[in-house]
């Protein structure tokens, strides 16, 4: 797929907590549950990987594109960005419950 | 950590190293054969009597074709060492042992306490193997 | 039903056991991710989109109430309070937490289910006939022989470790409601002419990337010799699979590969290998297996006469209940196809609604379908009435049994890391569009399936219309098939043409149904009129 994000364009490492499952994503110094918190890790994903693979902090962990933006990054990949909220056919249960437009970030 | 004990026979182990199938069959007096996945374990049929040593690799833990090959020895009538080699983890030495492998060289070491659990876990099996559990069936009616 | 032994218990509580030290090991970095993750898949237990999800075995969909209340327990204290009903008869929850699951497992222990070999590279889940024991063309409950193959199949050290996974149904009456055809092994219960019990036995059948119809490998095979037979393909199969490429490795592609023939030949050479050890289960064995399926002691003198006067009732009474075997007794489909509901989830309040039902009014026995619904299989006709306003006032009873409504949907990618595409909000669209009840009696019996991809757990091959969802360059796209059938008379559909948006394939089906009302003769399904005159009247109108 191309890439229009231009300067914006950043590099995420995403994976699910390995207990709870939940999806999560690095901070820069730590895992969180929602993506606004996300940073661009640049050319270090793998190193960070390998690192909070092996230390258990994270479980399934992957490197993604994404375009930061005000609202916080967006990821290329619609699954990822399905991965980021939730479900889009059960709103109650994604990551913004009280925004009844939360899906429409996803397409 | 004290070593594992992964040699389930009384007798004493086999010196001699494996030799492949191939050479197996070139030669009249090798004694220990080895059996990469998917090679055809009945080759080795009409030559079980003097084999002391059949050892099977499992190049991925994830490759069953040696459980199929062990089935078929056992079948046959073999009753020297059956060995699985490779990548074996300790979840899958109940089933090695079901179907007939009775020593163990795996990649990695194996936890003993770990493996004491596994072969105790199961007080019962469905199915009859190359082991001398009855199968359930079998304890039902008798 | 089947009840446990101590012996069923024992190797389920083991397994439980089992699975709680390796989860174990797992979270304290023991096991990596690599060597766990074929474990947990033994026990069901995936990593999906959003958490980890469960697949709880439902052993050729039978379920007593006290099951079926489990799982809603299940749903409320573990997951967010709801289920899937699965193509394969069995139940999904999506947000489990790995910690959580060894006790989940033994929770369902206690009420004699699992979920052993539900995933990864197992001898999954024994699916069958979801009116067995209630329908009068059956020649006898193929159950019996499915909890005897489940028994004979788990756990089973030779095939522990396959290529890939293998899928078994088995039915019993010329009429397939199984799709036997579209599995691995696919087992029909047929007397021969000195009457003697037997199987017609179809191997290398199923959908996914390359789909097959499984050719009929043994016309007849004596009954008592049916696990050894299925060992015999087992074990070609294990040892010919293709183990370098993951979308070679079914014995679907080895019985293309090698022919009918030629693998039929090394099965029955395998066979007879296998046929002198001694293997096959005993015939005492599958008496007594069959005791737990006599039929319920059924009341005798009812009356067969129904009230039709209120007409909602009349038509999901025409619709939704089928006809039993038994005077005075009917079969109930519950669906679980709400226009513009999620289809296949049912809340826990849902579940415990319908465990109700079955304990009070269907003596204690509900099946899950592969259809993603749900049967009562021996309800007395004159309480159909009472348990219509409880379903109904649950949202349970919309009258769409087999129409174009009663969509069959796989999770897609709103839950599933494999999808390519939703394909929920396409079922919600397609069933909302296709809403007026009127319209769809007019359209009649319409199977329509979706798969999120080419994994094909939606079976849109077997579809009268099927949907793949793909990835076009970033964008969800669908794909629209016609003419599958999952049915005695299986086939796999054929696709239009280009793909589409989701709401420009639910315009091309809308245009498909136009042909099909246009073109219909007399008495004609949508599947028999697309049989009849083809694709091009389709295409055409589709694509313009």
């Amino acid at each position: 797929m191309g890439k229009d994000c231009g300067d914006a364009c950043v590099k995420l490492l995403t994976g699910n907590d390995l207990t709870t499952g939940d999806v999560t994503w690095w901070t820069g110094d730590g895992w969180s549950r929602h993506i606004e918190d996300a940073v661009d890790v640049g050319d270090h994903g793998e190193t960070l990987l390998a690192q909070e693979t092996a230390a258990l902090r994270v479980n399934a962990a992957y490197l993604i594109d994404a375009t930061a933006t005000p609202e916080g990054p967006r990821p290329a990949h619609i699954k990822d960005r399905i991965r980021a909220l939730g479900p889009t056919v059960r709103p109650d249960l994604t990551r913004k419950p009280a925004d009844p437009n939360a899906g429409t970030w996803v397409i | 950590m004290a070593e594992t004990n992964l040699r389930f026979r009384d007798d004493e182990p086999h010196e001699e190293p494996a030799v492949s199938i191939e050479a197996f069959l070139g030669q009249t007096n090798a004694t220990a054969v080895r059996i990469e996945a998917g090679e055809d374990a009945r080759l080795l049929l009409p030559y079980l009597d003097r084999l002391a040593l059949i050892e099977i690799d499992f190049p991925r833990f994830r490759d069953g074709r040696g459980y199929s090959s062990a089935s078929i020895l056992r079948a046959a009538g073999y009753t020297g060492e059956l060995r699985a080699s490779g990548d074996v983890l300790v979840d899958q030495m109940l089933f090695m042992r079901r179907v007939g492998f009775d020593s163990f060289a795996p990649d990695a070491p194996i936890d003993a306490h770990a493996l004491e659990r596994a072969f105790e876990r199961y007080d019962y099996f469905y199915q009859s193997a190359a082991d001398q559990a009855v199968p359930v069936w079998k304890l039902r009616h008798g | 039903m089947y009840q446990y032994d101590k012996y069923d218990q024992s190797i389920v509580d083991a397994r439980v056991d089992e699975f709680r030290e390796q989860t174990a090991r797992r979270i304290s970095g023991a096991l990596t991710e690599d060597q766990f993750k074929p474990l947990r898949l033994k026990n069901g237990l995936y990593l999906q989109l959003h958490a980890y999800m469960l697949r709880v075995a439902i052993p050729y969909g039978t379920m007593s109430g006290r099951q079926m209340r489990m799982l809603g327990h299940i749903a409320r204290k573990y997951d967010r309070g709801y289920g899937h009903f699965t193509t394969r008869q069995n139940i999904q929850y999506n947000w489990i937490k790995l910690e959580q699951a060894p006790d989940i497992l033994a929770d369902l222990a206690t009420v004699e289910m699992h979920a052993i070999q539900t995933s990864g590279e197992s001898i999954r889940n024994l699916s069958s006939d979801q009116y067995a024991g209630a329908a009068a063309d059956e020649i006898c409950d193929p159950r019996p022989w499915a909890e005897l193959i489940r028994q004979a199949t788990t756990f089973h050290p030779e095939f522990s470790y396959l290529p890939r996974k293998f899928k078994i149904a088995v039915t019993a009456a010329e009429e397939d409601r199984a799709a036997i055809r579209l599995h691995d092994i696919g087992l029909k219960l047929v007397k021969n002419e000195a009457g003697e019990l037997g199987f017609e036995v179809y191997i290398g059948g199923g959908m996914g990337r390359t789909p097959f119809v499984a050719p009929l490998i043994r016309p007849f095979l004596p009954a008592d010799n049916l696990f050894s037979y299925c060992a015999a393909a087992l074990r070609v199969w294990n040892r010919w699979a293709r183990r370098d490429n993951i979308h070679k490795q079914r014995i679907k592609i080895l019985v293309h590969d090698l022919g009918t023939e030629e693998f039929t030949r090394q099965v029955e050479a395998e066979w007879q290998e296998i046929l002198p050890l001694g293997t096959d289960v005993p015939r005492v064995e599958l008496d007594r297996i069959a005791e737990y399926f006599a039929p319920p002691p059924f009341e005798t003198g009812l009356s067969d006469s129904i009230d039709r006067s209120d007409p909602d009732f009349a038509v999901w009474l025409d619709q939704n209940v089928a006809a039993h075997k038994a005077p005075g007794y009917a079969i109930v489909n519950i669906s679980l196809k709400s226009i513009g509901g999620i289809p296949g989830d049912v809340s826990a309040e849902q579940i415990e609604l319908i465990a109700d039902l079955a304990e009070r009014h269907s003596f204690d026995e509900l099946r899950a379908t592969h259809a993603q619904n749900i049967v009562l299989p021996h309800v007395r006709k004159d309480r159909l009435y009472s348990i219509w306003q409880i379903l109904r006032d649950a949202g349970l009873a919309e009258p769409n049994l087999d129409l174009i409504s009663d969509i069959i949907a796989c999770p897609g990618l709103d839950y599933c890391s494999l999808a390519n595409a939703r394909s929920i909000p396409v079922a919600q669209k397609i069933a909302t569009r296709f809403a007026d009840l009127g319209r769809q009696r007019e359209l009649g019996e319409l199977k329509l399936k979706i798969s999120g991809c080419i994994n094909a757990c939606g079976h849109h091959h077997a579809g009268h219309i099927g949907i793949l969802g793909v990835d076009r360059k970033g964008t969800e796209n669908y794909q629209l098939l016609l003419g599958g059938s999952g049915a005695e008379d299986a086939s796999l559909g054929s696709i239009t043409g280009p793909g589409f948006s989701e709401d420009g394939v639910v315009d091309a089906i809308e245009k498909a149904t136009d042909v099909y009302m246009r073109e219909r003769a007399d008495g004609e399904r949508f599947l028999d009129t697309y049989r009849r005159i083809g694709m091009a009247p389709f295409k055409e109108a589709i694509y313009g």
